[in-house]
């Protein structure tokens, strides 16, 4: 079993000027899981991509030699390429939505595959197309195999993708980021798959991934990447033992962990200051000439929960679960249908407009994609100051400017940054840039929606430190919107766990992520992959 | 001095786009993409192509009453400039450069007998005795002479403004945009030079049915062209701004409104109401022939009542390219996050979604302006255009079509009209071109 199957040997990649990949070597060896481990940028789908020549003409790709069972891949015309790709090397892209044709079927997608690799009759290939649904475990394949893509489930469509890839029976799977899109119970599935096919058919996994934790799980070899480079090769078991690299060592550190909630020390108890009772949203379903109301979707349905001055209650659950929603209509963005929001006493709703646009200073939110949430035309210091200026159009602009100075250094940019447009600062500054916008009308409340899930690692960390440390020096409460449950230990004091719009279980972090009652956040914990430790 | 309607709108947009330049140039943060502007070389050179056609627009606007003689006509700066031009016509078609009719007629020789045959030109090319063979090296050296006059004339400006820059504004001078940008106004004036000069002793571009120079009528042409782009442009934008923004932004019962309004204008053919409008006017001016009395000031109201009309027909796709963007704006994080800091509604619209759909604004903005010259020409065909005493180029080329079917053919007015409305529509494309990139901050660091 220990032959080589794939061989990189000195490669570089290169944009014009930039290095991209720099000058890196890997093996990967039959039937083993590679796993190709490095942050966002590091260059590690780039690596995926020149070894299957699918890279854009601008970039220029060079390397000593790269092996495919001992015939090198650069010696290949470009027609002949087709039988390497999909045939001997299959890949799984990160987005199975857009990975697909949302205008042909999925039989026909993996037909497709199958009619370009093998001779087959128009049965064989209904059979094999067949076989390949019930290999990756779709329900009904009989049934599914003439959908289309968008009537699928994001689980669904990513085994349609891992069919696909599995159609040219490949020695070699490349899977790039192949869960990362999908929530943390449909990701353990998909894992589980990807291992047991494996088992089945002896091929290599090249794993390309940015979570260490699922790594852990399933790679025997690990390659950190960084900047281009791979920094550090090792044995899996071995690797998550002793790292020797600093920067491997940083991010085992940054991994935010589960054991971290225990004994957190809980302030003494406070004055509440949110109190939300029976809260509902709900969106009518038209149909018909006149438009009349023939259902709901009960997008959040009956939800309530309190919240203390200083603390965290983190909002958990997974995608489409109504906790996104839930935030916004506790800070009117989005009209509820019922329910009562007692904020500091007071009952939000008895609140006219003029009352409402001042009381909404105290509860701010913070976005998920750190890329949408800020106007790309305006400068970071008008983006901060626009708080201000609408809420308290008394201060006048020398004021402004010094407190968008102060907010700068609380969030830890600096002060250039005030004259700077928002693309210009990653996704981690992006979202200090938020956080401080929010901050700069003193809110007592922050709604976070996600706040973390768009950064690497090694950034979550820092944003969540900041937050932490914003906590302890203004008192402000949060509620935490989150899928990660290793990030809800790290923040929350308290956890309420969402379920098809309702809140199924909540109490203390500790209580909650070690004993769960509720069958669902049981499931929710077994799902999130840890380091074995 | 006398000032039409539409001189009096072309002066107010002048004095706003001086003030809005002016405003521009102050903030802080509009110097760096002013600055990616100025070191764009396509972007100079398309401006300055712009602004010479926006000169003689500009110098086409100023009206006054001539009093020479007894003639009380009313002439621009321009016609002023351009008397010989504009006086000497000849009897009917001559090619360019010809010195002889383009058709035959019965000539009365010296001797008193007659033949059929070409007759010399009035007024090009009278100072040659024998143009056949004199004329090709008369031509050349007078281009020469010409060329090399305002060649002289440009040098000595540059060499004056140059011994001025030099201390203060060195980059003006050294930097390949700068070098690019003289190097144009060298060869356009020098040309101008050349063809004014030139059009002293003949038809440049020959001449039209009635004997009028076509570069003459081309060149008066430009401020139709600038004035029906612009004029149709500025009545059109609000109304496809407010209305796009507002119906996409507000949604429910605002948005079934302007939806209802501008399907229903989309669904009346613009000709027809172009066409009704036009024919309003006509019966207006002929009921109150007092106010206007004289030819001009008949033809400038029905410019500007067909600018105005076109601009109410034509808002309708840029309102619905608008609303789109906007629906989808709106529910962009940013635009929450402004809705939770308790950002007026009014203010989002104006802060974050207006700048946000700018360029889509600017870019149809730029083929509108194109399509509504073309569209003039469109217009004049069916007589419902600019008056036809109105020079345009819409009407050369409907005076040139009927003649097309003519051999020899008569190509000249066709051509005119092309290449000067070809180089104005594509200054501003390429300008606007510029205009938009450098105005994205996204962009800015790709740079070029």
């Amino acid at each position: 079993m220990n032959n080589k199957l794939l061989e990189v040997k000195g490669l570089e990649v290169a944009f014009k000027d930039e290095v991209v990949v720099n000058n890196i070597s890997f093996d990967v060896y039959q039937g083993e899981t590679f796993a190709l481990v490095g942050e966002s940028g590091s260059g590690k789908s780039i690596t995926a991509l020149s070894v299957l020549r699918l890279l854009p003409t601008n970039a220029r790709v060079s390397a000593q030699h790269i092996l495919l069972n001992e015939q090198n891949l650069f010696n290949i015309a470009e027609n002949d390429f087709c039988n390497i790709r999909g045939k001997r090397i299959g890949l799984v892209f990160q987005d199975p939505m857009s990975s697909l044709n949302p205008v042909m079927t999925i039989g026909e997608q993996i037909a497709e595959v199958l009619q370009i690799h093998f001779k087959y009759s128009k049965a064989e290939r209904t059979q094999a197309v067949f076989d390949l649904l019930q290999q990756v475990e779709i329900p009904e394949p009989e049934r599914r195999i003439n959908e289309y893509p968008h009537q699928l489930s994001g689980g669904q469509r990513q085994r349609v993708m891992i069919a696909i890839a599995l159609a040219g029976k490949p020695d070699l799977l490349i899977a790039d980021e192949p869960t990362t899109s999908l929530d943390v119970t449909i990701q353990a599935q998909i894992l589980q798959l990807l291992k047991s096919i494996q088992q089945q058919t002896g091929m290599a996994l090249w794993l390309i991934s940015h979570d260490l934790a699922l790594v852990s799980n399933m790679a025997d070899r690990i390659a950190v990447m960084q900047q281009g480079k791979i920094v550090e090769t090792n044995q899996a078991a071995e690797f998550f033992k002793h790292a020797k690299h600093p920067y491997s060592l940083k991010l085992l550190a940054a991994l935010p962990s589960m054991d971290s909630c225990i004994d957190k020390v809980s302030n003494i108890d406070q004055s509440t200051l949110l109190q939300v009772e029976n809260f509902k949203v709900h969106y009518p379903i038209r149909k018909g000439f006149f438009k009349r109301v023939v259902d709901h979707v009960r997008a959040v349905d009956g939800v309530s929960f309190q919240l203390q001055q200083g603390k965290t209650l983190a909002l958990v659950g997974e995608s489409g679960c109504g906790k996104t929603t839930l935030g916004k209509g506790l800070i009117n963005l989005i009209p509820k249908t019922a329910g009562t929001v007692l904020f500091n006493g007071i009952n939000m709703s008895s609140l006219n407009k003029a009352e409402l646009r001042q009381k909404r200073a105290e509860i701010q939110i913070v976005f998920q994609d750190p890329f949408s949430s800020m106007n790309p035309r305006m400068l970071v210091a008008d983006i901060i100051a626009e708080g201000i200026k609408s809420l308290h159009p008394d201060i006048d602009s020398a004021n402004r400017q010094q407190r968008v100075a102060s907010l700068l250094q609380q969030v830890e940019l600096p002060q250039s940054s005030a004259t700077r447009y928002p693309h210009e600062f990653s996704g981690g500054q992006r979202q200090r840039i938020c956080i401080a916008r929010a901050l700069a009308v003193e809110p007592k409340l922050i709604i976070c929606d996600e706040p973390t899930s768009a950064l690497d690692v090694s950034v979550q960390a820092q944003i969540i430190d900041l937050l932490k440390k914003l906590q302890q020096e203004k008192g402000i409460s949060y509620l935490f919107i989150t899928h990660d449950l290793a990030v809800v230990a790290e923040i929350a004091d308290e956890v309420a766990v969402m379920y098809q719009g309702q809140i199924v279980e909540q109490g203390d972090v500790e209580k909650i992520l070690t004993q769960p009652d509720h069958a669902y956040t049981r499931t929710l914990l077994d799902a999130v992959p840890r380091l074995l430790n | 001095m006398i000032i039409l309607w539409t001189d009096a709108l072309i002066y107010i947009l002048v004095l706003a786009s001086l003030l809005a330049g002016f405003f521009i140039c102050r903030k802080p943060h509009f110097k760096r993409p002013l600055k990616k502007i100025s070191a764009s070389k396509t972007g100079m050179i398309s401006l300055l192509f712009l602004m010479f056609f926006i000169l003689i627009g500009l110098l086409d606007s100023v009206h006054f009453k001539e009093t020479e003689g007894n003639s009380h006509e009313i002439i621009s700066l321009l016609d002023y400039w351009a008397k010989p031009l504009r006086t000497q016509s000849e009897k009917t078609y001559s090619a360019p450069f010809s010195a002889y009719l383009y058709s035959k007629e019965m000539l009365v020789l010296d001797d008193g007998s007659k033949q059929w045959g070409y007759s010399r030109l009035v007024y090009a090319g009278a100072h040659l005795q024998n143009p056949e063979t004199e004329g090709c090296s008369d031509i050349v050296s007078k281009a020469l002479v010409g060329f090399g006059k305002g060649a002289v004339l440009v040098i000595l400006f540059m060499v004056l403004l140059w011994s001025y820059l030099h201390d203060r504004h060195k980059h003006l001078i050294n930097s390949s945009t700068a070098k690019a940008v003289w190097f144009v106004v060298f060869l356009l004036i020098s040309t101008s030079y050349m063809l004014v000069y030139l059009s002293g002793y003949y038809h440049v571009l020959g001449t039209d049915k009635v004997g009028e120079d076509v570069f003459y009528q081309a060149i008066k042409s430009i401020r139709t062209g600038l004035v029906i782009g612009s004029l149709t442009t500025m009545i059109m934008l609000p109304m496809a701004i407010v209305f796009g923004i507002m119906a996409g932004f507000f949604r429910g019962w605002v948005d079934d409104v302007i939806q209802y309004i501008y399907t229903t204008l989309n669904s009346i053919p613009s000709v027809l109401l172009i066409a009704a409008s036009i024919l309003m006017v006509q019966v207006y001016m002929s009921n109150h022939a007092e106010d206007f009395n004289s030819l001009i000031v008949r033809s400038d109201m029905r410019l500007l009542f067909l600018c105005l009309i076109l601009g109410v027909t034509s808002w309708t796709g840029l309102c619905r390219m608008l609303r789109a963007e906007t629906l989808k704006l709106r529910e962009m994080e940013y635009v929450q996050a402004a809705q939770a800091l308790g950002v007026k509604q009014g203010t989002i619209l104006i802060r974050h979604i207006l700048p946000n759909v700018m360029h889509i604004v600017l870019i149809s903005v730029v083929l509108d302006f194109s399509s509504l010259v073309l569209a003039e020409a469109v217009l004049s065909y069916i007589n419902i255009g600019v008056d036809p005493t109105t020079y345009s180029w819409g009407n050369m080329i409907n005076g040139a079509r009927l003649e097309m079917a003519r051999d020899p053919v008569v190509w000249w007015s066709l051509l005119a009209s092309f290449v000067f409305m070809f180089g104005l529509v594509l200054a501003a494309n390429l300008f606007a071109d510029t205009v938009r990139n450098a105005f994205d901050p996204r962009r800015a660091e790709q740079g070029e």
